[in-house]
């Protein structure tokens, strides 16, 4: 009896210290990846780091997109929070900055940060210290249907001034072609192009002046041009029916499903559009085709500006210093070739785009690479209390609900309660 | 009413003690209090100290600018469009819910085969989540493939969206409040009817009353309690609705289907505008409390 009771303390401590050496650290990652084949390379790579480096356990943690932005707060300031967590750069950023709920990883990533993207580093720079690591870059533009296209006998290569689409959109019309799909419901997805005709109109330098409330904000003259544009566009009713009621995986399955010419659309929208068609197989890349937003009569912005999003992740205050260390190791040239090669991302590590293997891709990725200017998405680089409004008002112009006067107003009006 | 008190002889009931009522006081008072502090009147009193600054919910707030907030909530066009909604999904409650919840009651009251299945069946919404509620009717909504596109286009009618226009939004989700709980008032107008001293209504019909006259002068106003209960339930539930908007309409399109709460949540937690948020947390707060104790003390004083 004593022996057993020995044997099973014996087991026990075994255990205890067995466990203790297992899990020295653990570093939380926190992510928003709905594409089940993406999460899948994430969560090999974590494995592989793991069995690299004993000692340290990588776990792994979701949350809904919505869900995701709204408790981030308090996420953020609790004892148990994630040390890496996901971030679209922009104003966000730069209240949890301001709020010291972030660490400052210059130190750690020094000479590293050498094989990144400059523009795609520079988002998670503040003030020249680095707080997170780009994963990966996006364009917005107006992808289109070969076949609706051709049916309708417009050139999508001809596209290139703001005339030149409405003239298309006449045209799709008149041949019984939807024009346009967009998921008006999430707002957002019809941010796309009151802030592109923003980045056509005025450049960087207006955006800039404007955050400084230079030449009247966000009431100036760029941003109520924007609107106008914009107006002119919504007045020949170029979207599908009840577009303000489809949420925006609703509008890509719709584009996937080949039921309209175009959508103004994020370059992801490449493999999601496949996964969110009806039959699952949506609109091969041979029947895709791309054009850059078009170019505005006297516009300031040069035709190779590009919006996108800066996406990548970030340390939290008193983390581990595996944490960065895994960071590195996860936006290493071996990973970023590897979720190229699945045309998953747009690559932020310099010569990782060798891995993208298609025509598609690989246009994005170069058009990114002329670009001298990549404007964030406004509604992240602007910060939730500001960037919510422009989604409103770019729906509420779209709905005939608001003059672009009002809208400018209102985006101003934000800008000056905002934080 | 001047009079009634009088009526009442107080001697009649003896109550505890003084001593008696001291010790219970001294006993459940503390732990009571206690709870009602820590869960009603801190998070209360939080969200109006809140809702004095400019505060994205990082850290501490530290921006005070006064009534600022509130100032900001009144003159915000979709604050009034979403209080006019809470007025419209009130009158919808108290004019097409109640009086309906009413007629199917005294219908289903009595006993007759399949009474049990049908207050069942239209109890049912009732039981449904709200968040399934909302989606299934978001289906049922879709103009291009709900039940609605499909019976339009059998009278060969292009289907509207009803959901995407801020002229029908609002009524669509009318449609459904209506739908998914006008159950409840039954079953609480069928409990009344059920408890109710029959033989007054059955000397009302010896004494020559027709159906329709023992209904009005001696049913419904023995139903009087119930229908006021109902009518406080259906105000302060118009008043806190959320679950169903969401994941309707968000409160779109443009702001038209917005509820107080959907306005909140929006606004408050969407944009991290914790302070504006707040102010509008303690706009509702001052509109509920008003309402239930004005409601209480007008219409429910006897019970």
């Amino acid at each position: 009896m004593r022996l057993l009771t020995k044997l099973g303390l014996a087991a026990v401590a075994c255990l205890l210290g067995a466990n203790v050496a297992a899990a020295d650290t653990t570093v939380k990652w926190l992510h928003i990846e709905v594409n089940p084949a993406q999460v899948k390379i994430w969560e090999e790579v974590a494995r592989s780091y793991e069995a690299s480096h004993p000692g340290v356990k990588v776990e792994m943690q979701f949350l809904e997109n919505e869900a995701y932005k709204a408790k981030l707060p308090t996420i953020l300031q609790s004892k148990d929070r994630p040390n890496i967590i996901y971030s679209w750069a922009g104003g966000v950023l730069k209240a949890q900055i301001e709020a010291g709920v972030l660490d400052d990883i210059t130190d750690q990533v020094k000479g590293y940060s050498d094989s990144i993207t400059p523009a795609a580093l520079a988002a998670f720079t503040s003030n020249g210290h680095v707080y997170g690591l780009p994963i990966a870059l996006s364009q917005v533009g107006f992808v289109c249907n070969k076949e609706l296209m051709a049916k309708a006998k417009v050139d999508p290569a001809a596209i290139k001034t703001w005339d030149d689409l409405l003239a298309a959109v006449k045209t799709l019309k008149a041949a019984g072609v939807t024009p346009i799909v967009v998921g008006g419901a999430d707002k957002w997805p019809l941010h796309f192009y009151w802030t592109h005709l923003a980045v056509r109109v005025g450049g960087k330098a207006a955006f800039e002046a404007a955050l400084r409330g230079e030449n009247g904000g966000f009431a100036g003259e760029t941003f109520q041009r924007s609107g106008e544009l914009f107006k002119q566009l919504v007045d020949l009713q170029p979207f599908q029916n009840g577009f303000l009621g489809f949420k925006n995986p609703q509008a890509v399955g719709y584009f996937g499903d080949g039921k309209a010419a175009m959508t103004l659309a994020i370059s992801s929208i490449y493999n999601l559009q496949r996964a969110l068609a009806a039959d699952k197989v949506g609109l091969s890349e041979d029947k895709i085709c791309w054009f850059d937003f078009p170019v505005v009569p006297g516009g300031k912005g040069a035709p190779t500006d590009t919006l996108g999003g800066i996406t990548g992740w970030l340390i939290t205050k008193d983390s581990p210093k595996e944490a960065v260390d895994f960071l590195k190791y996860f936006i290493s040239k071996d990973v970023q070739t590897r979720l190229a090669a699945g045309n998953y991302i747009i690559p932020v590590v310099q010569g990782a785009d060798a891995g993208l293997n298609n025509a598609f891709m690989k246009l994005i990725a170069a058009n990114l690479t002329k670009s001298n200017y990549h404007q964030n998405f406004y509604d992240q680089s602007l910060g939730p209390s500001v960037g919510r409004v422009v989604n409103d008002v770019s729906a509420e112009i779209a709905g005939g609900s608001m003059s672009p006067q009002d809208a400018a107003k209102a985006i101003e009006a934000a800008r000056k309660q905002g934080n | 009413m001047g009079v009634a008190g009088k009526a009442v002889p107080q001697t009649a009931v003896r109550g505890p003690s003084w001593d008696g009522r001291f010790t219970v006081l001294i006993l459940f008072l503390p732990p009571a209090l206690l709870l009602f502090t820590l869960f009603v009147v801190l998070p209360i009193g939080e969200a109006a100290w809140y809702s004095g600054f400019n505060w994205n919910g990082f850290g501490r707030p530290t921006n005070w600018i006064g009534f600022d907030n509130y100032r900001f909530v009144l003159e915000t066009r979709a604050f009034w469009l979403a209080l006019r909604n809470n007025g419209l999904i009130i009158a919808v409650s108290l004019a097409i819910q109640l009086p309906l919840a009413l007629t199917l009651a005294l219908m289903l009251a009595e006993r007759f085969r399949g009474a049990v299945a049908l207050r069942m069946l239209f109890f049912m919404p009732y039981i449904l989540a709200e968040i399934a509620t909302g989606l299934i009717f978001s289906f049922v909504y879709d103009g291009d493939y709900g039940l609605v596109a499909s019976i339009w286009r059998t009278f060969g009618a292009e289907p509207p969206h009803l959901l995407a226009s801020t002229d029908t939004a609002m009524l669509a989700v009318l449609i459904v409040i209506v739908w998914k709980y006008f159950g409840f008032h039954m079953m609480l107008f069928i409990a009344a009817l059920q408890s109710l001293d029959k033989s007054l209504i059955e000397a009302a019909r010896i004494d020559g009353a027709t159906r329709s006259q023992a209904l009005r002068h001696v049913v419904i106003p023995l139903l009087y309690p119930t229908i006021r209960l109902s009518v406080f339930f259906a105000i302060i539930g118009s008043l806190q609705l959320f679950d169903l908007v969401m994941p309707l309409t968000r409160g779109g399109p443009a702001d038209s289907s917005n509820t107080m709460v959907s306005f909140l949540y929006n606004n408050g937690i969407s944009r991290m505008r914790v302070g504006y948020g707040s102010a509008i947390g303690v706009i509702l707060f001052v509109i509920c409390v008003t309402f239930a104790f004005t409601y209480k003390r007008w219409f429910m004083r006897d019970e």
